[in-house]
Parts: C-alpha cells; structure tokens; sequence
C-alpha cells in the first residue's frame, strides 16, 4: 500500500529530516512509527499526504508514484488516506455528525449514502447516540474518536495516526488500538506514528524506527527482523 | 465551506436522508482499491449532484455567516454602498443635465444683426432669401421698431430711450438653423457673416456648448470616480475575505487534509464576496433612489423656473439591477484575489 524508495528529505533550513529512507507496508498491516521528535516521523507523514515532496527517491501509494502527481491530483491522494490526528483536528462550529459528514461531502457522496455511512462509521467508533451533539461536549477520548470515525467514514485503503493516544490514558488508548486493529482487519494498512513507548511493548505489531532521519529498526517489537 | 449544515447541534439529518436513493449507488461501497488517485469512488452523476449541492450550500452558509455576524456585515455592506451610490448618484445627475440640455438645444438660433443703414424691406428681402437655403429652417424679422419695443418693455429702461433721439436698436434677423452640430452652425455663421449688410451674427448657442463641454467634463469625472470607487470596493472585499480566511483556518486546514480540492475551498469565499457585493449594490439602488426622491422637490421647482418641460428622471429599470451584479462580480473580484493570495498559505502541517 505505501512504498518508500530511498527517500530523502532536505529541508530548504539544510536540514535533512530523511535519509535514503525504504520499507513497505502491505495493505491489511498495522505498523508502529516511533522515534524521538525531530527523528522524521512528521516528515515520513508528510511526505505520504503530499504536504512535502521528498527531494531524493520515490513515495508510492497504492502503485502510484507521488513524483508524478501535480498539485491538482493532491486532494485526490488525500481522499484514499484516512489522517487521525493527536489534537483531532474537529471543527467546533458544527455537529459531530457534520464532522464525520466533511469527508464524503468533499468527494462528493449521494447526500443519502452520506447519513449512512456517517452513521456506520459513528456506530464503529461506538458514538452513535453523540451524532447530534457538538465535538466540544466530548470528552478527549471520544473526540479522538470521532476523529478516526472521519478518517475511515471513506473507507480508505490506508490510515494514518499522528500520536493518537498522545492524550489519552492506557484504558482510552487501548479501545483505540482495538480499532485501529480492526480496520487493519479489515485490509486497510495503518501506519501509527507515536513515542509511546509502553503502547508500542503492549502489541506486537511490526515497528519503524526512525533515529535522525535514518531508518534503524524495521521488525516487530523484539527486534525481529520483518519480512516486509 | 459549513458544506452541509452549520447550525450548531441543531439537526435536519432526517431531510438528507429523504434525498432519493438511485439505484447503482452501491457499486461505490466496494473497497476502492481498483480507483487511482484520478479517479474518485463516486460516479459522476453523484459528483455533479453533489457539486451542485455545494454550490446552493456555499451560497447558504455566506448568506448564514452575513446574518451572523450582522452589525460588521451591515458595515460592510454601507461601505460598499455608499462607494457605489456615489458614482451611481452623480451619472444619474447627469444623465437629467443631458435631457435637459438636449430640449434646449432646439432653441439655438444665430442673431444677425444687419448694418444700420438698412432698409426694413431689405432686411425682409433678405430674411426671404435666406429662409430655406443651406441648414436654415426658418427665419423671423424683428424690426428695429418691433426690437425698441420689446427692449423697453423687457428691460425697465424704457425713459432711458425715450431719451434717445434715435432708435439705437440695429435691425435684427433671427436664423433658426436646422442642426445643433458645432461645425455646421461656426459655417453658417461665417456664411451669414459675409452677406451684404450683416454688421454682426451671434450664435446664442455658445453657452449650450459650454455646458455640454461642462457635462463630458462631468462624464469623464465620474468614469474616474467610478473606477477609482469600483477599485476600492475590491479592496474593502480583498480584506473582509482576507480576515473570513484567516477566522477559518482550522477549517480549511482539515478541509485540505481531508482532500477537499482548492475549488472546494475557495467556493464558500467567492459566494461570500459576491454577497457582499450584490448587498452593497442593492442598498446603492436604495440610497441613490432615497436621495433623487428627497432632491426630486426642489430640482423639479428649479427646472420649471427655467421653464423646462422636464422633470427629473430616476435611475433607468435595468440599472436597478446591473448595478448589483456590477457590485457583485466586484466582490467576487475582490474575493478572488483574497483566496488567490491567501488560501496558498494555509497548508496542514502536524
């Protein structure tokens, strides 16, 4: 599903937040993302939603290689990515439902198909009730998930997490890996960038280590090498 | 961008989902991994539908988020009113003076006055003669006696005269010429100049030309000033969206990580310009209708004092409506120079 060819990220500062970074992530995997801040894990989500373009090497998303995408084609990548987001990213001007809604009234869904699926996507994430209510009632937990009931409410072939657990506390984290699991389940790929590192020993998922922009770990959680 | 429904927790959910259901919709619930990026998991018909729906939505919420925020927009909205209403004002000012002018017009005529010397049956011999040659319709005799009788009974100077031991009035023929063209009458006048026994020809309409020369000054002031208002408007509309961008931010950050498409974006800010716009010309019609009915009084008693059969004449029907789309497609100018310019800058970042 994603596919890093010896990528490389020079910032225009100079400072190289990637280097001749590869690995692949098959569809239906759930992989862990970790390094210190500053190590590239922003620059590695980055580089996959095309809010940077790597200077060296090639990004490719579901065969397509992103070097080849102009601006136009962005929207288009973002629609296939399903993006959960530490601070979640919810607009408080509008209803939850109008929240989860924003994704499928971007790719222009049938407004029927729109309360369905909004409606599945809540009743995943066990927020059916909350539909009507503003985000800010919620508490973190639930925003968080509200926030992943929008990243998937597409059913996106791809889902990533940016520290989605930052705030949380182990129980919370837990029914959000629980989720993230089941849609890997499903045949989605899940990248969960986080320096949690207690979550991370909690699960043996595969594991990508990132120290100072060098890829130095790719295997699950003892150390193992992965056949990826 | 509120694509759907703004109102905070209030719910109309039921309303969408009474939206009819097309058959053939399903194929999009199939995992879209076949789908390249240029291909979206929606058949065009949706997307159209869709489209559409986002544009009657754009234009909701900009008109939702004017009402919100009445008091600023209402501002706004008089800013470009009364930038507008101006310009508006002073051409219908002057499309009257033009009226008005274009009936006097008919009024020029040449005075020619003949050498003293001159015989009253020459000078009606010659009135005679000149009647109906080139650019002259008609001509009128005024005696030297018919001209001390009108001058005494109009002047007030009449003992004065009496005085006099001659009539000190020339004999005087009055040559309406056919056409107020300046060109024509300057010939006819050297023509008449050069007649035997013309001492003097006075083309009466010398200060109707100077008032037309005075109405293109007018028109020239006023195309200026419309341009330099119709300028400003788009400023006054470059920087309300500027700060309708900037109070938005968050939204449009997850509007683009979402894959929202820069049209997508910028469509809520262009219906929001042209809003503004279209208000502002409207209440323009308003004001300039408002001040032609409170000058409407005195204009028409100044108008009858200088015996003009005219009556001042309001705004044309169709600039009842040209000119709030004229102010529209300024806010939407100006809207689009705002997004253009600004919504680059906001890019997601994490």
């Amino acid at each position: 599903m994603i596919q890093f060819d010896r990528v490389s990220k020079r910032y225009p500062n100079g400072k190289d937040a990637l280097s001749k970074v590869g690995f692949t992530l098959p569809a239906g995997q759930l992989t862990f993302l970790t390094g210190h801040s500053g190590a590239g894990k922003s620059t590695l989500l980055k580089l996959i939603m095309m809010i940077e373009r790597p200077t060296q090497g090639q990004v490719l998303i579901d065969n397509q290689n992103l070097n080849g995408f102009s601006n136009r084609h962005i929207p288009l990548l973002r629609r296939k990515i399903g993006m959960v987001h530490q601070n979640h990213q919810l607009l408080f001007d509008r209803s939850v439902f109008d929240n989860v809604a924003l994704p499928l009234i971007i790719a222009g869904y049938a407004r029927a198909d729109i309360g369905k699926r909004v409606r599945a996507a809540l009743d995943k994430v066990g927020l059916l009730d909350k539909e009507k209510l503003n985000p800010i009632m919620l508490s973190g937990g639930e925003q968080q998930r509200v926030g992943i009931a929008r990243a998937v409410v597409n059913k996106p072939p791809l889902l990533l997490a940016d520290e989605p657990t930052g705030n949380l506390d182990p129980a919370l984290s837990e029914e959000i890996m629980d989720l993230f699991k089941d849609f890997a389940r499903v045949g989605v790929a899940v990248l969960i960038a986080t320096h949690d590192l207690s979550l991370i020993a909690r699960y043996n998922h595969r594991l990508l280590t990132l120290r100072e922009g060098r890829l130095i770990h790719d295997g699950d959680e003892s150390g193992e090498a992965h056949g990826a | 961008m509120a694509p759907n429904n703004t109102n905070k927790g209030k719910s109309n959910r039921g309303a969408r989902s009474a939206t009819p259901v097309k058959p053939g919709r399903q194929k999009t619930e199939r995992p879209r991994r076949v789908a390249g990026a240029h291909s979206a998991q929606t058949s065009l018909r949706d997307r159209f539908i869709s489209w559409r729906q986002h544009h009657r939505d754009s234009l909701r919420d900009a008109l939702q988020r004017l009402n919100a925020a009445r008091a600023s927009s209402a501002m706004t909205i008089l800013v470009i009113a009364i930038a507008l209403a101006l310009p508006a004002g002073l051409a219908v000012l002057l499309d009257n003076a033009r009226a008005i002018t274009r009936g006097w017009d008919g009024n020029a005529h040449l005075s020619v006055f003949l050498d003293m010397d001159i015989s009253e049956a020459r000078q009606r011999a010659l009135a005679e003669e000149w009647q109906g040659t080139e650019n002259i319709t008609r001509t009128e005799v005024i005696t030297r006696a018919q001209a001390l009788a009108e001058f005494k009974a109009l002047s007030g100077f009449g003992d004065v005269l009496e005085a006099l031991p001659d009539n000190p009035l020339p004999p005087l023929i009055v040559v309406f010429p056919d056409s107020t063209d300046p060109v024509t009458l300057r010939a006819l006048e050297n023509r008449l100049g050069d007649a035997d026994g013309v001492d003097l020809v006075q083309l009466d309409v010398e200060w109707v030309r100077r008032l037309h020369a005075l109405i293109e000054l007018g028109e020239r002031l006023i195309s200026a000033l419309t341009l330099a208002l119709a300028a400003a408007v788009v400023l006054v509309m470059v920087n309300t969206i500027r700060l309708a961008i900037e109070s938005r931010r968050e939204e449009i950050v997850v509007v683009k990580i979402v894959g929202g498409t820069d049209g997508f974006v910028r469509r809520p800010f262009l219906y929001t310009g042209f809003c503004f716009g279209f208000a502002g010309g409207l209440t323009a019609v308003i004001l300039v209708q408002v001040a032609l009915w409170w000058l409407g009084g005195p204009i028409d008693e100044l108008l009858m004092l200088y015996s003009s059969e005219q009556s001042l004449t309001s705004m044309a029907a169709s600039s009842l409506i040209i000119l709030p789309l004229f102010s529209g497609v300024l806010g939407l100018l100006g809207a689009w120079l705002a997004v253009g310019r600004h919504l680059g800058d906001i890019e997601p970042n994490f």
